[in-house]
């Protein structure tokens, strides 16, 4: 479960100066049940990045309390922080791949942070690597791929680990549309299996193909929650 | 044709990040300076040893108006005082100096001929004390014989070399904590801009959930290893010129020693191999503490 309780965010060195406009998510509430599936959806600036970073414990709130994955974000020590992480696969909006990496050995950092055997290792990345159809390009380094290659190779490293939580951060930005359809495709799969995903996207013609509750927000303030 | 993933331990490329040749050749150099610095402190402590045996071994006795009756009434004071020495189990070859080498050793104070002043010059015994324990009872001993009889040993002198062994020592001793300060600030520095240039790869795997004693460990095997490497290297570089300084130290040590020039103080061939292993230990827990403290100031 995700749950947010009035969750304020500020930014040490925020973008815009001034009162109003300091806080980069105001008075945040909402709730996702386990196995649940929702849009985050807003304009650019809104703070969609912002309320995934709380998410997935990269930002701490000025105010409220956040609970994931049944634990209180605040109350944890570093090292539970850490273990709590290689619960939550993240998808990030500039996909953070390692350039010194092939693409085999990125999507298999989070198995082998987590210290699983090297045959594992083998099975479960080349598995995933057919999944989003890279399983030809292992070896390939992230700039020897294109920039839709290395979102698919980011999805299969938030993924590889068998995560509890999902969260992608405008994950078809650098998809066409039949590749962004066929990535919603592997994302609802996950879904199905029981995996909690949040998905930000201002791709309004997406979220009209693939119905789900949402989550809209402007401002830093959440205008609609299902 | 199916494709073999090709494996890279190395995630964190750290061998590029940390591949730096200065951090190497620093630490050479520092453990280079530690091992003159312990080679000078054990040398001091050997010769000062030596010296300072020499020293409180050596008598000189000065018997005022040596041809004047002795206490018995017989002998002349300086013959009793003589027969008196050669008789003590623990004073070893008692000789008068002859009045010419006395004349020569005051010369410089008194002229050519001090007898021409008309200056009573004391008769002077040279001898070696073999006595375990100080020769402080001689002197009164003597004084029964022949009245304002004086025993001065080394005694002085030996002091004096004790504590200048001991501000060498001291000396020595900052030295190498100086060195091993420096030594961290080093690692300090290399393993900041090692954080630096890798910072994306650290704040991911951070952000993947890896322990932050998984990334100091990492970071710290890197830097022991080149620690390590750096002061072999020293202290190997070292060796020729202990070595040579040890053959221009030997005369001093006692004629045993002077044959074979390549004999470096035990102790020194116990703590040469023990700097890189030190250099090691301070690699290591300096890249544990910079990495854990940079880590702590992400959320
Ligand atoms: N690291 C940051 N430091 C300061 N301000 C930030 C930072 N990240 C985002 N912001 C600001 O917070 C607001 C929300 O940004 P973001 O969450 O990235 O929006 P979105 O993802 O919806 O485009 C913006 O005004 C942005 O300028
Ligand atoms: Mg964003």
């Amino acid at each position: 479960m995700v749950k947010f309780e009035d969750v304020w965010l500020r930014y040490r060195h925020p973008a815009r100066q001034g009162d109003a406009e300091a806080e980069a998510l105001r008075g945040i509430s909402f709730e996702i049940p386990d196995g649940g599936f929702r849009w985050l959806t807003g304009p650019s600036g809104a703070g969609k990045t912002s309320l995934l970073k709380l998410i997935y414990l990269a930002e701490h709130p000025v105010r409220g309390r956040i609970e994931i994955l049944g634990t209180e974000a605040a109350k944890i020590s570093r090292r539970d922080a850490a273990l709590l992480r290689r619960r939550i696969g993240v998808v990030y909006q500039d996909f953070r791949l390692l350039p010194q990496l092939s693409a085999y050995d990125n999507v298999a950092l989070p198995m082998r942070l987590a210290r699983r055997n090297e045959t594992q290792v083998h099975a479960d990345v080349t598995e995933i690597l057919r999944w989003v159809g890279l399983e030809a390009r292992l070896n390939a380094r992230p700039d020897e791929l294109s920039g839709g290659e290395q979102q698919r190779i980011a999805i299969a490293r938030a993924v590889v680990a068998r995560p509890k939580l999902l969260v992608a951060d405008e994950p078809t930005g650098n998809l066409d549309d039949d590749q962004a359809f066929r990535l919603m495709h592997l994302i609802t799969a996950l879904n199905q299996l029981g995996t909690t995903v949040v998905v930000a996207t201002h791709n309004t013609e997406l979220v009209k193909r693939y119905p789900a509750p949402r989550l809209d927000i402007e401002h830093g303030r959440l205008t609609h929650a299902d | 044709m199916r494709t073999e993933p090709r494996h890279r331990a190395d995630y964190l490329g750290l061998r590029e990040a940390l591949g730096d040749r200065l951090l190497p050749v620093l630490v050479a150099a520092m453990s280079f300076l530690a091992a003159l610095a312990m080679a000078g402190a054990l040398a001091s402590a050997t010769l000062a040893a030596r010296w300072q045996q020499d020293a409180t071994a050596q008598l000189t006795i000065q018997v005022p108006q040596p041809q004047a009756p002795s206490a018995d009434g017989k002998t002349p004071r300086l013959a009793a005082v003589l027969a008196a020495l050669q008789a003590m189990p623990d004073v070893a070859s008692p000789q008068e100096m002859s009045p010419q080498s006395v004349s020569a050793l005051i010369s410089p104070w008194l002229g050519a001929d001090p007898a021409a002043l008309g200056l009573a010059l004391p008769g002077v015994i040279s001898a070696h004390w073999t006595g375990a324990t100080p020769p402080d009872a001689l002197g009164p001993a003597l004084a029964k014989l022949s009245p304002g009889t004086l025993v001065q040993t080394g005694a002085l002198w030996a002091g004096r070399v004790a504590a200048l062994t001991t501000s060498l020592q001291g000396c020595a001793a900052a030295v190498l904590i100086i060195v091993a300060l420096v030594a961290a600030a080093v690692v300090a520095v290399a393993t900041r801009s090692g954080l630096a240039q890798r910072r994306e790869t650290v704040t991911l795997i951070y952000a993947l959930g890896a322990l932050d004693g998984d990334i100091a460990a990492r970071f710290a095997a890197r830097i022991t290893l080149l620690t390590f490497a750096g002061a072999a290297a020293g202290a190997v570089l070292a060796l020729p010129v202990l070595a040579w300084l040890a053959a221009l130290a030997a005369p001093f040590a006692g004629p045993a020693q002077i044959a074979d020039s390549y004999n470096l103080p035990p102790a020194l061939l116990i703590a040469l191999p023990g700097l890189p292993v030190v250099a090691a230990g301070i690699g290591w827990g300096t890249a544990q503490l910079t990495v854990r403290g940079w880590l702590r100031n992400l959320p």
